[in-house]
């Protein structure tokens, strides 16, 4: 017989106290403005360097942004477009700011939903020639790939998994249900 | 001792207790293991910081730490990696002092201008000693970020 005894009721009763001490102790960091860690704390910068306190630290910057699960627990398209953050387009007087609101679906996803890749929130950041035709040939289905070249740093995961947000984000892009999806495939209109 | 060995019935109801037992502790120990091992919390760094120490500490400096972050904040990506040339991968530019005095890579904007001067050395070279090249990033994919 397998029965719970009281001893085994009070040794549950205090291990679930202590759990929820240490979610306590964890939750303010997790969430709120606690989730940045100072320069001093971060594990790469020297606290003994001698111009450490004339850096900015990463909860002074973003603790006012538009909020993420992930990444730098910021979404930046979000900041830029709701006027947060106005970073420069440019630094050299002749450059061309292009910006390009065009959709591409793309339903070559095994069992996975169909991918939508947004250019304007792409071109609001990047410069053309940053993917194309360097990782990406411009004409649709030019260029093949599969999700393990991707995984594997090449691809969308050139930026994503580095510096934009990771790839364990699916839906972020496998965002079209096959199922309810009556468009076209590829190019869709331009706004 | 020697009761127990001898009766049959006490030594099964021990075994069975402790079996009880340790199938109960167990279940604590993952439950409290389980918490030490869920990342709560900030990992060391922000995403996408880059450490930049192929030459930094064998010319006597600590490493750069390069947070995108706080660039991004300020610059759009096509700045840095359209306007300046940046590759998008640690590693592939080789930037050197001599490079950015030139007006390279950071020199193109650390001048005192746009951003702080070349003299204050300890801004950017301001890493613990012995981290090695890389950028800091929160998936644990193959792909580019492998802090």
């Amino acid at each position: 017989m397998t029965r719970i005894t009281q001893k085994q009721t009070m040794l549950t009763f205090w291990s679930l106290l202590l759990c929820l001490l240490v979610l306590q102790l964890h939750l303010p960091q997790a969430v709120g403005a606690g989730q940045w860690k100072d320069l001093t704390e971060d594990g790469l910068h020297d606290p003994d360097g001698p111009a450490i306190s004339e850096l900015q630290n990463p909860a002074e910057a973003m603790s006012e942004f538009p909020k993420d699960a992930v990444g730098n627990k910021v979404r930046w398209v979000n900041a830029l477009r709701e006027g947060y953050i106005e970073p420069r387009t440019n630094i050299l007087p002749g450059t061309q700011i292009k910006v390009l609101d065009m959709d591409i679906i793309y339903e070559r996803t095994g069992d996975q939903k169909y991918v939508l890749f947004p250019h304007r929130a792409h071109t609001e950041w990047l410069d053309c020639s940053n993917c194309h035709e360097r990782i990406f040939k411009e004409k649709f289905r030019a260029t093949p790939m599969t999700m393990m070249e991707i995984l594997n740093g090449n691809y969308c995961g050139q930026c994503h998994g580095a510096v934009s947000f990771p790839l364990t984000e699916c839906y972020r892009c496998h965002s079209v249900n096959p199922s309810t999806f009556k468009g076209k495939i590829g190019v869709q209109p331009t706004k | 001792m020697s009761n127990l060995q001898n009766n049959p019935n006490s030594t099964r109801s021990i075994i069975e207790g402790l079996q009880t037992n340790r199938s109960f502790g167990v279940l604590i120990l993952s439950l409290l293991a389980l918490l030490l091992v869920v990342p709560i919390g900030p990992a060391q760094g922000e995403y996408a910081d880059v450490v930049l120490n192929e030459q930094a500490e064998k010319e006597g400096v600590r490493p750069v730490i390069y947070p995108h972050w706080f660039h991004r904040i300020r610059f759009r990506c096509k700045v840095c990696h359209s306007e300046l040339g940046f590759e998008m991968r640690v590693g592939a530019n080789k930037i050197d002092m001599a490079a950015i005095t030139d007006g390279k890579f950071c020199g193109a904007c650390h001048t005192g201008d746009v951003a702080w001067g070349l003299e204050f050395c300890d801004r950017c070279h301001s890493g613990l000693p012995g981290l090695k090249t890389g950028i800091k990033s929160g998936s644990k994919s193959g792909g580019p970020g492998f802090y």
